[in-house]
């Protein structure tokens, strides 16, 4: 009993470690900056962290494949392009039509990402480079360089992101129902299993009859929706669509997910810890500019906070590795 | 023909030898002339082809020791970044009044240490993909060029400075000459060392090189430390031919030369590929881009060719290799 309990702790030993830096973070940046911890602010936190949060599930699922899906940028800025363009020639469309309509968007650009992946066997980071840079010179192609702003966009449209449920932004009520389907689909149905198993050993998976092309299509089809629908959410938000939005976005993404445990090797991640590790990346780009760091800093800071991520990450494992081989010795 | 020994060269046939990527490359690099031909009408010059290649040669100098590091089975994405950081570094260091003879040695040196960094943590952290670390040290690298210069400009070298980029010897531009001396070095380098015959074969099999006493995690460090070395000299020619630099310079730089490197025939699952096709398609996207450029074709349209290009590249070498893996009965899949 005690035996079990024990393990169970150092289960999730990696989330609490996370959740008492969150904790200890938010403390300092409140020493530093008493604006930090009140309501306005944090509601102002979570509202800009609900789309990194969206992004982070997809990702969190590519990397549980062992892939990576580095064209993700460039299906926002595309997706909310796209939208932003459809609602400035017919302000009467539904919002919700414009939402499907960035997920069909994100679909295809996925399913094209995913088809590389999987059954043109392109290794990822090279298929969604190309992918990136593609869809990238799309996005200036239809707006033809140009902006799409606040006033030609009708009320509707920005009322996605400005607009509450319950008294809680939307943003945020979609990205909450979004990490439900999520928990449900990756720990409870035997398609979410699969990704781990094409993940952690691609050949076993392929010998016991998963079918392994299909999940990766699959993951990269998904990942293309979520950001098809953050494409919509993020003009929405910033209410202006530009050939540049999201430049580079990927990488905030794929901070989030890998601080939150996720094994970039694959098939080792946790539900739980994505979501702190994207409220950690929130926190500190809402809390760095409160202690006035400098934004130029904030690149820099970034990379780190991944590398470190990602090494901590292997080392947590090589260490779990070692008291499992302790554990059999009698 | 024994599947259990290497075999590093193929026996020589007809059917072999025409059968060659390099023979569909140098076609499609004539093809792209022809049509280039049509848009000026004073295109068949040698000057055209003494002087077109300035243009983009300042890329070629990463592509073989890309090529290397694709051999080995890994990518980096950081280069562009190396680039940006050690040209960044160059300037603010002559601007604050060292000489620029040392301040260019300090570029090279920077850009080698970030390579080396490169090296060392794909090295020292083997469950790590070389994707995760040179994307982590790709944003770490223009991060700090950006803190160094935020997002000013910084150039005013002195007269001289500029000879690397615009320079002629004679004829013949100044930077041909130093790529063609890069590419003579990489060719012996890569087809002619034991360094380069452990290259292959540990992109073929980095585990079976490990146990019979290659030293694979020098290997890994060391050709991570030459590119960060030739991302040091592209960022003297590219700076010298631009006359100033920023923290923004040379992103994207990467898919360029991922691009030629596998355009020109490597296999990016490691272990195959040869010089000469990475040589052919470095003058294949270099001429290209130049004729679309007078074609008058927006840096947009630019980039959905190179990404489709890229893409399909990779897509008709997997095709290659499956056939010739299928036909030597070694995969059965």
């Amino acid at each position: 009993m005690k035996n079990k309990r024990a393990s169970r702790l150092s289960d999730h030993a990696r989330e609490l470690g996370l959740l008492a830096f969150i904790v200890i973070l938010a403390l300092l940046f409140q020493i530093r900056n008493p604006k930090f911890l009140t309501l306005s602010n944090l509601k102002d936190l979570f509202t800009n962290t609900a789309i990194l949060g969206v992004l982070s599930v997809g990702m969190m699922m590519v990397l549980l494949t062992g892939g990576i899906d580095l064209s993700i940028g460039a299906t926002i800025a595309f997706s909310g392009m796209v939208t932003a363009l459809t609602v400035s020639v017919n302000p009467s469309i539904s919002p919700i039509v414009s939402l499907l309509q960035g997920m069909a968007t994100g679909l295809i650009i996925g399913m094209i990402v995913g088809f590389l992946i999987a059954y043109c066997k392109i290794l990822p980071i090279i298929a969604s480079l190309g992918m990136m840079n593609i869809v990238r010179g799309l996005t200036y192609l239809v707006s033809k360089g140009k902006w799409v702003s606040a006033y030609q966009m009708s009320d509707g449209f920005k009322a996605i992101s400005t607009g509450t449920t319950l008294g809680i932004n939307n943003l945020v009520v979609i990205a909450i129902v979004i990490y439900l389907i999520f928990a449900y689909f990756i720990n409870h149905t035997r398609t979410g299993r699969f990704i781990y198993a094409v993940g952690s050993s691609p050949e076993t998976a392929d010998i016991v009859g998963i079918p392994r092309k299909r999940i990766l299509l699959l993951v990269y089809a998904a990942m293309g929706v979520l950001a098809g629908l953050a494409g919509v959410l993020w003009v929405s938000r910033y209410a202006s669509a530009q050939g540049d939005t999201a430049q580079g976005y990927e990488m905030s993404v794929i901070a989030a997910v890998v601080l939150g445990g996720v094994s970039v090797s694959g098939g080792r991640g946790k539900v739980s810890g994505i979501i702190l590790g994207t409220i950690l990346f929130g926190m500190l780009n809402n809390a760095l500019p409160l202690i006035n760091v400098s934004p130029f800093w904030q690149q820099a800071i970034q990379g780190v906070v991944i590398l470190m991520a990602v090494i901590s990450n292997v080392l947590i494992k090589r260490n779990n590795d070692r008291m499992t081989l302790r554990k059999r010795v009698i | 023909m024994s599947e259990r020994t290497i075999q590093t060269e193929k026996p020589w046939s007809w059917k072999n030898f025409f059968f060659q990527w390099e023979w569909f490359l140098i076609a499609l690099l004539i093809g792209i002339n022809i049509f280039n031909s049509f848009l000026t009408p004073y295109y068949f010059t040698a000057d055209t082809f003494l002087s077109t290649p300035m243009n983009f040669l300042d890329k070629a100098f990463l592509v073989f020791p890309m090529m290397m590091i694709i051999v080995l089975g890994n990518i980096d994405v950081s280069v562009g970044s190396i680039i940006a950081l050690s040209s960044v570094i160059m300037a603010v260091s002559y601007n604050a009044g060292l000489p620029m003879p040392a301040a260019m040695v300090l570029c090279l040196i920077v850009s080698t240490t970030c390579g080396l960094i490169n090296g060392l943590l794909q090295a020292k952290f083997k469950e790590l993909s070389s994707t995760i670390v040179t994307i982590s040290t790709q944003i770490i690298y223009r991060g700090i060029a950006y803190i160094i210069l935020e997002d000013k400009a910084s150039g005013k070298f002195p007269s001289w400075f500029s000879f690397l980029g615009w320079g002629y010897v004679g004829n013949v531009p100044f930077i041909t000459i130093v790529f063609v001396v890069f590419t003579i070095i990489f060719a012996i380098l890569i087809h002619r060392t034991r360094f380069g015959r452990q290259l292959f074969a540990m992109g073929n099999n980095s585990t079976a090189c490990r146990y019979s006493g290659i030293k694979t995690e020098n290997m890994l460090v060391s050709v991570s430390t030459i590119m960060g070395f030739m991302a040091g000299i592209t960022a003297l020619f590219l700076t010298s031919r631009m006359g100033s630099t920023r923290p923004n310079v040379a992103s994207g730089y990467e898919l360029d030369v991922i691009a030629m490197v596998v355009l020109g025939g490597v296999s990016t699952a490691g272990g195959k590929g040869r010089i000469t096709g990475p040589l052919l398609a470095i003058f294949i996207i270099g001429f290209l881009n130049y004729g679309l450029g007078l074609f008058n074709i927006s840096a947009q349209v630019l980039l959905i060719i190179l990404g489709v290009l890229l893409i399909v590249s990779v897509m008709l070498q997997n095709l290659r290799f499956d056939k010739r893996r299928q036909k030597s009965g070694v995969v059965s899949k």
